[in-house]
């Protein structure tokens, strides 16, 4: 009950501190957009390709409008040497991490579920004929991308070049869980459920929100404490 | 009598360079530690690895008998660093709030308040941070510090770039904690107002123990004597 409670407070701390200034959202969801918007202009392209290309391009836009917002994740602590407090502070560092990626995920779903509407404008697609499913993947995709963004940024809070190192980092561990988000967006988007066609790929979504998120639980006390 | 803070024989790397060298040292229940040193003694390192921030090399370090990164060891600790440790974004409130429910105090608020109001702010104790005097941030950071009533304090370089009026907080909550039993060990350059309050001095030199000894009325008096005995001159 403690460590919830700890959890809830992080996260609650990051959420309010973010919302105050909106500086990384703002960042990311603009982001987002433009890159959106430029697509569309630039290809310019049908129905069946955009069908072919829409879980790609969602889902490689939403890694890097995200990968701004986690940047911030464990940089806002270096402010005011905040990090010391924190780690000083008699609380898990597991804790510390997961009130942390809670309010990354929260941050990061907020402007994909923002965008994604948009894409639905900018491209003319029907997106929302598989919605359940669909908001299903986004889940559990998203909450891998901010497991795996937030202990780099642990790892590279000190570094000078952090946010050109969380996306070297961060991008090749995310790749399974990036391909397996796109193929079956693709599929959701064009219209067809999940089946036990392409349920493997949910699975391997699942094993790597699991494996993450428990590697960056029993590693983030080693992460912040050097 | 188990030593409020026991360092044994303590080695840090940063690299291949050593920043510590066998450092070996302790403060006792009550007393005041005063480090002093040139910069790069290895006066911060030192500090911030019996804070639990950093991982020794070598050797060991305890806080009354036990690691400095058991939960139940930083509930007592209280660490001032170069940063003054709150968030620009929140409200004075919001920020003692937040530490007072991270050490798990039973009145969060109650105890927020308290502090504000110890440390004059109580008057401005909703607006943020980043709209802060200098002045008010470090009285702010001292609050923040002191909030959970810690037996084990941990200030580096506490007085410097501080106003008056800060100084004046810092050193009356201070004393009031010596008084109370607690254990201080700070980090200073200001040896005049540092050795006003130490009953104990270590001087570093190098990432080594130069003297380690009670505070003598000659150090009081003439505060570059320990330099001038023990340092490099």
């Amino acid at each position: 009950m403690a460590f919830a409670r700890q959890v809830f407070v992080i996260m609650a701390k990051d959420l309010r501190a973010e919302l105050r200034t909106k500086e990384a959202i703002n960042a990311s969801l603009s982001f987002a957009l433009v890159v959106l918007l430029l697509f569309s202009f630039a290809f310019d392209p049908d129905e069946e390709t955009v069908r072919a290309i829409s879980g790609g391009l969602l889902w490689i836009v939403f890694a890097f409008a995200g990968t701004l917002l986690l940047n911030r994740s464990f940089a806002r602590e270096l402010n005011n040497d905040c990090l010391d407090a924190l780690i000083s502070a008699p609380i898990p560092a597991a804790a510390l991490f997961l009130g942390k990626a809670l309010a990354n995920f929260v941050l990061v779903l907020a402007v994909e579920l923002i965008a994604l509407p948009l894409f639905g404008i900018f491209y003319n697609v029907h997106w929302t004929t598989q919605l359940p499913q669909l908001l299903l993947v986004m889940l559990l995709a998203t909450w891998g991308m901010t497991v795996t963004g937030t202990i780099f940024s642990a790892l590279t809070v000190n570094i000078r070049l952090r946010e050109v190192m969380l996306p070297i980092l961060n991008f090749p561990i995310l790749i399974p869980a990036l391909l397996a988000a796109m193929q079956l967006t693709n599929a959701l988007i064009a219209g067809q459920p999940i089946t036990s066609a392409n349920e493997a790929w949910l699975k391997m979504l699942i094993g790597f929100d699991v494996m993450y998120t428990a590697v960056s639980l029993v590693l983030v006390e080693i992460v912040l404490v050097s | 009598m188990t030593p409020a803070v026991q360092v044994s024989s303590l080695w840090k790397f940063y690299g291949d360079y050593p920043a510590l060298k066998n450092v070996t040292l302790d403060a006792p229940a009550g007393a005041c530690l005063a480090l002093i040193g040139r910069n790069g003694a290895g006066k911060t390192t030192l500090l911030r690895t019996i804070a639990g921030f950093s991982r020794p090399g070598k050797g060991s370090i305890s806080i009354f008998g036990t690691p400095p990164r058991d939960a139940q060891t930083r509930r007592f600790m209280g660490y001032i660093g170069h940063g003054i440790s709150v968030y620009d974004e929140l409200s004075a409130l919001e920020n003692l709030t937040l530490y007072a429910k991270l050490y798990n105090l039973p009145d969060p608020r109650g105890s927020a308040l308290e502090w504000l109001e110890r440390t004059g702010l109580e008057r401005v104790k909703n607006g943020l941070v980043r709209e802060f005097s200098r002045g008010m941030r470090q009285r702010l950071a001292v609050a923040r510090a002191f909030l959970h009533e810690p037996k084990v304090l941990l200030l580096d370089e506490p007085f410097t770039a501080l106003d008056d009026r800060a100084i004046a907080v810092l050193q009356t909550v201070l004393r009031e904690a010596l008084a109370a039993g607690k254990t201080i060990v700070m980090s200073t350059h200001q040896l005049r107002e540092a050795l006003e309050l130490a009953t104990h001095v270590a001087l570093l030199n190098r990432g080594q123990v130069a003297f380690h000894g009670p505070c003598t009325p000659e150090m009081v008096s003439d505060p570059g004597w320990v330099y001038a005995r023990y340092g490099e001159g």
